[in-house]
């Protein structure tokens, strides 16, 4: 007989790994992929390859030849920060920007900190910033969404709904004179509007959101936190003063807010541990994504407003702990 | 039933508390019953010769925690045993005894509590004075998966359980006993709920399947919806938890004289030829059970003395069964090892699993980092190691096995603090 194990309880384990996790969130990824793919054509299928492929050769390279410890290239996550960071500007961004988005990413943003686990924050958020502030003018040139395109060149562009809302209350106009240059509210469920690649069809992004809500890689708490944060606050101002303020509906359909809600603020690494943390942290949340759309010199706020909550994280998991049992004595 | 082996090694320490000390020497003659061993202070309990025949030495030896203790090893001759210990199988369900005649019973037959914590059962049954027993709790959940040793044991010996469960009711002075039973045994809970029809105040209750119900204070939770506070006994908020196994002990002890000397044990494994429960005698080498049970299996990589949640892997396998051995797992060799360590992901899953409301993957830090005075405030001391952490960390942390560490290295802070 072979030598017997011998090792601490328990002798059993879940079947669950962190590759599992990670490819469970690239499928959830699918449908949002394929609509992206259906309005901004072969160029956003290029824009997602080049992504994911310069995150894991990034990736690779630093393990291999900087750390000079394990490769993970193939656990998903790079795969993942790939794809999000795709998602994440417009589909006709030059391919060279979008490679160094991704060593932004995954050099900053999360082999800088010691790899995957490690990070504070997103790392595909981290790409996404530096290329906003870099090299804003082409990113926030955004491609008309117009079904089944094949161009390359010559794509029609044109403003988001954010952008047009906010350039057109800083030039006067009122809200019942916006709303006619901005998509209806089919439009933008389904995906038919400016924006970054992966942001436009709120119905695909949820889709995702509950597949990975059915595989429990994520929980409820930071998707309704933070959309429901949005609504509220959106809401109270627009119970104010109408006349000024636009409907929460357009607020929660539009710009990266149901992308952000449901894949970036809920990456696991970079959010609370306790439910009550990620309840705060979602609020957290939706209250600067607002204070800066409605507020600040950017027409969205979704990515910074995440990546300042990321900051907040080891704070709340040191203050917020989960209820322990034998807490409060309960007799009765 | 299983056999009687030829040798038994009874180790003295089977039980939580002070060992036992012998009260037999080398060359003596002992009967089955017959005290060998003194319990050594209040929390600790007395044993018994589970055979017939001669001392052979009392010496240490290995046992399943891998170390070795000062056991009493006797040579079997016969089958013979003590006198005044009735074997019969006819039920007896008057018990005229008074609470403290009960309770000194308990304490001479060397009952333990049969779950696997292994504490001394008169001490539970001792109410401390200032505190009130208002109910009696019956651990019929099974503490652990694959263990079975339990459900048999309601299903062939529910009388003798539910009349010892009424002498442990007598004992406490409580007028309610409630025996959780998990919905995955429906059989056990049709057949005991028409049972209990005959013993008043007890009641049977169905508990959803969820591991590790069977920790005392989960029960609790689980039955009567109260929370026993972190570093006190359940009988803080007025509950007994005793299991299946010990108020079947109790009733043999009390009913019919009969000290601890054999316990049920499963025998089970994917690739085992017969995987069985067994009526064994206290001191049974662990491989005459594997034998009567089919073998080991070629591709064994791992032998558990316990649960597979819970249990130690032993790595000998003439380690002797003692008063608190629930089941003998043997896994095949691929299920044998542990998952690569792998980087946490913050996914939190310890956290929500963790049924004391701990932080397992900040405990698991701090032990590692050495900062015991930190864990001790997140209350490591609180961890029942259960071990469902580490079940279902994806990236295979060894969460449990640091916390283990911190638990320790907390649990002699604390003793050298109260004794300055």
């Amino acid at each position: 007989m072979s030598l017997l194990t011998v090792s601490g309880s328990p002798h059993v384990h879940d079947s669950q790994s962190v590759s599992k996790i990670m490819y469970g969130v690239v499928y959830s990824l699918i449908p949002a992929m394929l609509v992206s793919f259906y309005f901004f054509g072969l160029a956003a299928i290029l824009l997602t390859i080049t992504a994911v492929v310069s995150c894991m050769a990034f990736e690779f390279v630093i393990q291999k030849y900087l750390m000079k410890g394990p490769v993970t290239v193939f656990d998903g996550s790079a795969i993942i920060t790939g794809i999000l960071l795709a998602f994440n500007v417009p589909a006709n961004l030059p391919l060279w920007m979008v490679v160094i988005g991704s060593a932004v990413a995954i050099g900053m943003g999360k082999m800088t900190f010691g790899g995957l686990g490690k990070n504070p924050f997103n790392p595909a958020l981290v790409g996404r910033v530096f290329l906003m502030i870099s090299f804003p003018v082409h990113m926030t040139n955004y491609p008309k969404a117009t079904a089944l395109s094949t161009q390359l060149t010559d794509i029609v562009t044109g403003p988001t709904p954010l952008a047009i809302m906010k350039e057109g209350l800083q030039k006067g106009e009122s809200v019942a004179e916006i709303i006619p240059q901005i998509p209806e509210y089919a439009q933008l469920l389904l995906g038919q509007m400016g924006g970054s690649m992966g942001e436009i069809s709120a119905i695909a992004i949820l889709l995702g959101g509950l597949f990975m809500a059915y595989k429990k890689l994520i929980t409820w708490h930071i998707p309704v936190a933070y959309l429901g944060t949005v609504l509220v606050f959106t809401g109270i101002f627009w119970l104010i003063d109408p006349g000024y303020h636009f409907n929460p509906l357009y607020h929660l359909l539009s710009g990266g807010l149901m992308l952000g809600a449901v894949y970036m603020a809920t990456d696991m690494v970079t959010s609370p541990m306790s439910p009550l943390g990620m309840l705060i942290f979602g609020i957290g949340c939706g209250v600067l994504t607002v204070v800066i759309r409605m507020f600040g010199a950017y027409p969205e706020g979704v990515a910074f407003s995440i990546l300042i909550m990321n900051a907040f994280v080891p704070l709340i998991n040191r203050g917020i702990k989960p209820k322990r049992f034998g807490e409060e004595v309960k007799n009765g | 039933m299983l056999a009687v082996p030829a040798v038994v090694a009874i180790p003295l320490s089977q039980h939580l508390g002070a060992p036992a000390s012998p009260v037999v020497a080398k060359g003596d003659k002992v009967k089955a019953g017959q005290l060998i061993a003194k319990s050594s202070g209040f929390i600790s309990a007395n044993i018994h010769s589970s055979v017939s025949g001669t001392v052979a030495k009392i010496d240490d030896m290995p046992d399943s925690s891998g170390y070795r203790k000062k056991s009493i090893v006797i040579n079997v001759e016969g089958d013979e045993w003590a006198e005044g210990i009735d074997l019969g199988p006819e039920l007896i369900r008057d018990c005229s005894l008074s609470p403290q005649e009960i309770t000194a019973k308990v304490n001479e037959k060397g009952i333990v509590g049969m779950g696997g914590a292994t504490f001394p059962s008169h001490v539970k049954l001792m109410v401390p004075p200032g505190k009130k027993a208002e109910v009696l709790i019956i651990n019929g959940v099974e503490c652990e998966p694959y263990l079975t040793s339990d459900h048999r044991l309601m299903l062939e010996k529910a009388d003798e359980m539910l009349v010892g469960i009424t002498i442990q009711m007598k004992a406490l002075g409580v007028t309610k006993a409630i025996i959780g039973i998990e919905n995955n045994k429906p059989d056990a809970i049709a057949f005991l709920q028409n049972k209990v029809k005959d013993f008043p105040g007890i009641s049977v209750e169905a508990l959803k399947v969820q591991y590790p119900q069977g920790g005392e204070k989960q029960l609790i939770k689980a039955l009567i919806n109260r929370e026993v506070p972190s570093g006190r006994l359940p009988i803080e908020v007025g509950a007994v938890v005793h299991n299946v196994g010990t108020a079947f002990a109790v009733y043999e002890a009390v009913q019919k004289n009969k000290p601890l000397v054999e316990r049920v044990v499963t025998v089970t494994g994917k690739n085992l030829e017969k995987p069985s429960n067994f009526l064994v005698r206290i001191g049974t080498p662990v491989s005459e059970l594997i034998d009567a049970a089919g073998g080991l299996p070629t591709d064994t990589g791992k032998v558990v003395n316990g649960g597979p949640m819970m249990g130690k892997a032993i790595s000998n396998m003439e380690v002797p069964v003692t008063k608190g051995t629930s089941g003998i797992l043997v896994f095949p060799e691929r299920e044998a090892s542990r998952k690569a360590v792998l980087n946490c992901i913050r996914c939190a899953r310890c956290l929500s699993v963790c049924p004391m409301g701990l932080e397992p993957y900040l405990l698991s830090i701090l032990a590692d980092k050495k900062r015991f005075e930190d864990c001790e405030t997140e209350r490591i001391m609180d961890c029942i190691e259960c071990g469902s952490c580490l079940y279902i960390c994806p990236s295979g942390r060894p969460l449990l096995d640091q916390i283990r560490v911190g638990k320790a290295e907390v649990g002699s802070m604390i003793r050298k603090r109260a004794q300055h």
